[in-house]
């Protein structure tokens, strides 16, 4: 297995679903860090088969309800002194702001594009987000 | 500050306070003439409109109120490209209340967020038409004395027909509404109604043909199929004639079905079903004038419910 060397201080996402995690790497805006952040695709993993990675080597302020509506299994490893001390748990949020955009073409959304695009929780169990404006349904897989 | 955009925003009971409102207010319309004495509505259409505008404006001069406003986006500064939130922040400052149409869907949850003044959203695109849907169950609780225990047909156009969505909505919260859905293959309804009506354990059923149904119901709620709704004109002229109910068909129904149509109708109700007294559709029109009295006396705190 590729080997990336762990980390010292800082934050481990895991149990990303597979290929997710370049999605995750741009709504949190990594790219603008100035430490080390590793990216691993397709690790191997025992309850999913394959999962991706992202190692943070400093201890940074993430949107957690962020990470929550893209997915709720992912987990979030704070880490000092090479060792993790403490496990975020995610929820769904109540609302995410200009993390998902309306595809609807007939929303407001589409033709002032100074609007926030807002989604809000409607149904936990089924986990079913809907535009606030039109109503429309977030569709991951769109 | 309470604001009307979808039917939910009124509790049952708030929904049913206001429908009293509306009928003391045609029994009585002198009691009402100048509540609204000093205030202003505002009636900012960005898309053209007969019926909803001058209702509107109609309810606000019988109250004693006066109105203001534009009946085209060309006319106003929306052709400027001025955003929906920057015209209603402005026009908050000349009125009391906003009644607000506009083509994009969520239009009026805009407004509503950035507005000084109650926002009642007079239709946004295909989504939801909260006013017609109050005019709606005022007419039907008027003419059959309940708005439980029925068999609602809702034909034509129940894709993009926002007065559909929002009739739909408004029944879910009653007892015992059987919904016949009939329309094309191309224009059912939205699956998130779909999905409200089998949460809310309904019973419905759709199909494809009206002459089949119509002998079950107590109310035919006919639409329009809307030109303004398609991007592809060539859909448009394959579905628009989908549905064209006539005596013939009329032949077929329960002597006291009513006959309903938000309005305006190109061809989708033959001029002879006119003179049949099971339609009602332009009864629906003076009732709506009288349920919009009420929502604005109720939203302006003139009059409670």
């Amino acid at each position: 297995m590729l080997n990336v060397d762990s980390v010292e201080r800082g934050l481990v996402i895991d149990h990303i679903q597979a290929g997710k995690s370049m999605d995750i790497y741009r709504i949190l805006e990594l790219d603008k860090l100035d430490c080390s952040v590793a990216i691993i695709k397709n690790a191997r993993s025992k309850k999913s088969g394959k999962k991706d990675i992202i190692k943070i080597e400093d201890k940074i302020d993430i949107d957690l309800d962020v990470l929550g509506f893209i997915d709720p299994n992912i987990t979030v490893n704070i880490i000092d002194g090479g060792k993790i001390i403490q496990k975020k748990k995610l929820t769904l949020p109540d609302t995410v702001t200009n993390v998902a955009f309306c595809k609807n073409p007939r929303c407001i959304t589409a033709v002032e594009q100074e609007l926030p695009h807002v989604f809000k929780l409607v149904d936990r169990s089924k986990v079913t987000y809907r535009c606030i404006y039109c109503e429309q349904e977030y569709d991951s897989k769109k | 500050m309470r604001h009307l955009i979808e039917p939910m925003d009124l509790s049952s009971q708030e929904t049913d306070e206001l429908l009293d409102l509306a009928g003391a207010i045609m029994e009585d319309p002198a009691k009402y003439a100048h509540k609204c004495d000093g205030k202003k509505l505002a009636t900012l259409f960005f898309e053209p409109s007969t019926r909803t505008r001058l209702s509107f404006e109609a309810a606000m001069l019988e109250l004693g109120g006066s109105v203001l406003g534009f009946s085209s986006a060309s006319s106003s500064s929306a052709a400027k490209g001025e955003s929906v939130s920057d015209t209603v922040r402005t026009v908050s400052c000349y009125a009391d209340i906003i009644a607000m149409r506009h083509p994009k869907e969520g239009a009026a949850k805009v407004a509503s967020l950035k507005s000084g003044v109650p926002i009642i959203n007079a239709g946004d695109g295909g989504h939801q038409h909260p006013t017609q849907t109050l005019t709606d169950l005022l007419t039907i609780r008027s003419l059959k004395g309940t708005l439980d225990n029925l068999t609602i047909g809702l034909c034509g156009d129940l894709m993009f027909g926002r007065t559909v969505h929002s009739l739909i909505r408004a029944l879910l919260r009653r007892t015992n509404i059987r919904f016949v859905l009939i329309s094309p293959n191309e224009l059912r309804v939205p699956d998130y109604i779909r999905e409200e009506l089998k949460t809310n354990r309904f019973e419905f059923a759709e199909v494809d043909r009206l002459e089949k149904v119509i002998g079950e119901l107590d109310i035919l709620y006919m639409t329009r199929v809307q030109r303004e709704r398609f991007f592809n004109e060539e859909d448009y002229v394959r579905l628009r004639d989908s549905y064209i109910l006539d005596k013939a068909k009329m032949d077929l129904a329960k002597p006291d079905m009513i006959v309903l149509h938000p309005l305006p109708r190109v061809n989708e109700i033959a001029v002879e079903v006119d003179d049949d007294p099971r339609a009602c559709y332009f009864k629906q029109v003076l009732y709506g004038k009288f349920v919009r009295e009420a929502l604005i006396l109720n939203l302006l705190g003139v009059e409670s419910c």
